[in-house]
């Protein structure tokens, strides 16, 4: 039982990391409809970014400043070079322009920073402490409460300030919300300037861990599964989504891996996804458009 | 009517494409199978154009699947990792000769492709994506995780004794060249015939507008599995000649994640829905790379190291991405069709 | 219940039968019944909203009724995959236009044979003597109807930059190709110009006449309706409230109150 406990909650910590890239996610198709496979790409971004300027012996804060303000202004350039040329555009088409964004951003980032490991050093210690008698990761623990600590500040950002307000009323309706004066690229620098900060608090927390390497980026291979799980347009969902996810592939490693070889979690989470596929379309949160003709 | 008619002239850039085959086909031809391993040196056939078809045939597979079909994948690395490895199983354990062997993988890969082509009924647009990706990584661990896929060798690579078709040694850079050529000629002129047929109409159909393709009496879901299951067979055809033929030794690790992508890329850059397209996107994204390290060696001599080379030619590969998906949205094939109207003077347009 | 066909002893050719039909529990279709005789034009009419899209889509299958079942040739159905119904004869058109964008005309054509397709994938795969005799065969077909249509112009451009106009007649011509046994027009006239409808409705009056095809038919401009049908179905909420010959509809008076008198 001690086993089974600890696996899930294992499972479940890891799977804050799958929330926290999820929201990103989330945020960016909530706003532009663009699934934004550059995610991952931002993430390495960065937090390679942060961990260059520590290295060059920028304080903690400034370099935490300064990678913001290259963020947002990232943020700003993608919107001009690729989104708004590509407004009204297929989400097939747009999902491409995001892949091709990732290699833009991957290239850069590992030809301005080099692609060696960083290490990065957040003053958490990564020593399994015990609760009761389940043996459970402090960093884990610091993990999750930041993931929930980000989704409840941007749930506050979303319902009680303007720019939120504009943000819900574009996902909502985008055309209504153009016809009242909500400046749609403004949203858009913004959301992907808030992905892109959500991307360096999970490549800060995930990079500590595992150190600030190229992997980072892949970890939006796990997001979709997460998404598909969680809905693509719900923060609540993408949470879930995540720590769905995070359980069942350490709990099906633990238990069902050892019959077929182990090793199974890279492909897990995809038949997961197939599964909840089938039973429900829209993931658990997300709203299912009725098709009409 | 007349008014209505001259309106749709002006309108009208959008001729249908390759119909119009002419004298250049069997000039290509006679250029591929003659002038090309006369001139080419042992470095050209080997490393660049062999390659360079594979490429075009990996990419042709998407294409159908993507391009003319309608549906998205990113699991194009996993299905040519099922084409080389069940032809290194039909080879080793099976003793079957290399040709057939290759032929019987590319089924198996169909029916690979078929099996995760299935959730399409219930699954549409992104989210079949997660599908394909569920085949990628699934194949990923599958021939890296069990030994007898690559007979138990220690490193996890395959490797066929001797390469032989018919009798003949098709080892050499000539031979490789020939038997790559042949395969990826026949194999076009299939996917040609099937575009233009019944088959190749509903694909399309399917991938314009699926309700209206239903409501005309075709059979969607079908028409769905039959793109992944030829898109596959092509996949693993062309998976088992980057293995054997190209690089002589493979392992999972040529068949990643990155592979899909430059797979996509192909078509990207080619042409989404055009024949042509995946050999110009194959050539194109072929020889970028080879023209960067040319014109590195020329300007810096070897003052920029591989690693920063590399990352620029991804970031150069991004940008163009992007730019094809704004300023030209069909492809390479659509750019060169238009210049080739321009210039119908031009006697090698496509 | 009086379209002069009406007194044939032949059973109708279509047969709708207490079909209800809901959105999230918004009714779109309630305890709808009506029946189409062989070879007749019948237009269903009524205001926007009234049902007459949903009925269309429940007939060929892209909607399933929640209780109801529809008679096509003697066989019954509760439930039909609308690729099925085409095959047993039941085409048509959509009221936005639903064409398949990025292929030219004569691709759209062809891709309306699919129910006359015999060769398989093998046959078409290696083009072998069948496809390619099928194939011709085809093809002379497609070119038929683009003649019938006046649509040879058009033949090989891709259709999602041609005119309004012309795409409903493609899509007319799309419909028309699989030689149905029932054709229905979603609003064929929708959005044209007078000279454009006078044209397209003799285009329905010849398919009716020279092809023999029964056609069911959505139409909002009255005059046209009255000169064209055999036989007219007036839907109010999805309710039926009129049905018969145009001059029956003429005189009906909850028609008069519902539809004709305030609207046109």
């Amino acid at each position: 039982m001690n086993l089974f406990l600890e696996t899930l909650i294992g499972g479940l910590l890891a799977g804050t990391m799958y929330s926290l890239v999820a929201i990103g996610f989330v945020l960016i198709y909530k706003a532009s409809g663009v699934f934004n496979f550059a995610q991952g790409s931002m993430l390495l971004f960065a937090a390679l970014t942060f961990v260059t300027l520590l290295e060059k012996g920028l304080p903690f804060a400034a370099a935490l400043a300064v990678t913001i303000a290259i963020l947002i202004l990232g943020a700003i350039l993608i919107e001009r070079t690729v989104l708004r040329p590509l407004a009204n555009r297929s989400p097939m088409t747009l999902f491409m322009a995001t892949l091709g964004l990732s290699y833009v951003i991957e290239g850069a980032a590992q030809g301005l920073m080099g692609a060696q490991v960083h290490a990065l050093d957040l003053g958490i210690e990564d020593v399994p402490i015990f609760i009761g008698d389940v043996l459970i990761s402090q960093f884990d623990l610091v993990a999750a409460a930041t993931a929930v600590t980000l989704a409840l500040v941007l749930a506050l950002l979303f319902n009680n300030t303007r720019i939120g307000i504009s943000l819900r009323a574009v996902a909502d309706d985008t055309r209504a919300a153009l016809s009242i004066g909500i400046n749609l690229n403004r949203i858009w620098q913004i959301v992907w300037a808030v992905a892109g900060i959500v991307g360096l608090v999970a490549g800060m927390l995930w990079g500590a861990r595992q150190g600030i390497q190229f992997s980072l980026s892949l970890v939006v291979l796990k997001a979709l599964p997460v998404l598909i799980i969680g809905g693509f347009t719900s923060i609540g969902g993408a949470i879930a989504g995540g720590l769905i996810v995070g359980a069942a592939e350490n709990l099906a490693e633990t238990y069902v891996g050892p019959y077929i070889g182990g090793g199974i979690t890279p492909w897990f989470p995809y038949f997961l996804a197939i599964a909840f596929l089938y039973i429900r379309p829209a993931g658990l949160f997300g709203e299912r458009a009725l098709e009409r003709v | 009517m007349s008014h209505v008619l001259s309106q749709t002239a002006r309108l009208a850039p959008t001729v249908l494409p390759e119909r119009r085959f002419g004298l250049r086909l069997p000039l290509l031809l006679l250029l591929a199978f003659v002038a090309v391993p006369l001139l080419g040196s042992d470095y050209w056939l080997g490393a660049i154009l062999v390659p360079f078809l594979v490429l075009s045939l990996a990419g042709l597979g998407l294409n159908l699947l993507t391009g003319y079909a309608g549906q998205t994948s990113l699991g194009s690395g996993g299905f040519m990792a099922v084409g080389a490895f069940a032809t290194f199983g039909f080879v080793v354990h099976g003793g079957v000769p290399l040709p057939l062997a290759v032929l019987f993988a590319g089924l198996v890969t169909a029916g690979a492709g078929l099996l995760f082509g299935l959730p399409s009924d219930r699954i549409k647009g992104f989210y079949l994506m997660v599908s394909s990706l569920a085949a990628q990584f699934f194949f990923e661990w599958l021939f890296q995780k069990f030994p007898w896929f690559y007979n138990y060798g220690s490193s996890g690579t395959i490797t066929l004794p001797r390469l032989e078709a018919f009798g003949y040694d098709i080892g050499t850079a000539v031979g490789r060249y020939y038997v790559t050529l042949t395969v990826v000629v026949l194999l076009t002129w299939i996917a040609v015939n099937l575009v233009r047929s019944q088959t190749g109409r509903s694909w399309m159909a399917v991938r314009d507008m699926d309700t209206a393709a239903a409501v005309i009496g075709i059979r969607v879901y079908r028409s769905k599995v039959l793109a992944f299951a030829v898109s596959s067979f092509y996949l693993g055809v062309a998976g088992a000649l980057w293995a054997f033929l190209y690089l002589g030794s493979a392992s999972v690790q040529s068949f990643g994640i990155s592979r899909s992508f430059q797979i996509l890329f192909i078509i990207i850059i080619g042409g989404m829905g055009s024949i042509a397209g995946n050999f110009i996107g194959a050539a194109f994204i072929s020889l970028l790379p080879l023209a960067i390290d040319h014109l590195a060696q020329a300007f810096f001599a070897g003052h920029v190291d591989a690693g920063l080379l590399q990352n620029i030619q991804k970031a150069l590969f991004g940008v163009l991405i992007i730019g094809f998906l704004i300023k030209e949205p069909d492809g390479l094939a659509r750019l060169f069709r238009t210049l080739g109207e321009r210039l119908s003077s031009w006697p090698l347009r496509f | 219940m009086g379209s002069p066909r009406r007194s044939e002893t032949t059973a109708p050719l279509l047969d709708v039968r207490g079909v209800s039909l809901s959105f999230r529990g918004v009714k779109a279709l309630s305890d709808l019944s009506f029946a189409v005789a062989r070879g007749e034009i019948c237009a269903l009419i009524g205001p926007n909203g009234a049902g007459k899209s949903s009925l269309l889509n429940v007939l060929n299958g892209v909607y399933v009724p929640d209780s109801g079942e529809v008679v096509f040739r003697g066989e019954h159905f509760r439930q039909i995959e609308p690729s099925e119904a085409a095959r047993r004869g039941v085409a048509r058109t959509f009221q936005n236009n639903a064409l398949f964008r990025k292929m030219s005309t004569l691709d759209n054509v062809l891709a309306g044979l699919a129910r006359h397709t015999r060769s398989g994938f093998l046959t078409q795969a290696l083009r072998l003597p069948g496809a390619r005799r099928e194939e011709r065969e085809l093809r002379a077909r497609a070119e038929t109807i683009l003649e019938f249509l006046d649509l040879q112009p058009y033949r090989d451009l891709i259709v999602g930059g041609l005119a309004y106009g012309i795409q409903k007649r493609i899509e007319l011509a799309r419909a028309l190709v699989s030689s149905p046994t029932l054709l229905l027009l979603d609003e064929p006239l929708a959005g044209m110009n007078a000279q454009e409808k006078a044209e397209m409705s003799e285009f329905v009056r010849d398919i009716n006449r020279d092809l023999g095809i029964t056609v069911v038919l959505i139409e909002h401009d009255v005059g046209i309706v009255m000169n064209l049908s055999d036989h007219i179905v007036v839907l109010d909420y999805g309710r039926k409230i009129g049905d018969g010959t145009p001059e029956e509809i003429r005189s009906n008076a909850d028609v008069i109150s519902a539809y004709l008198g305030t609207v046109h």
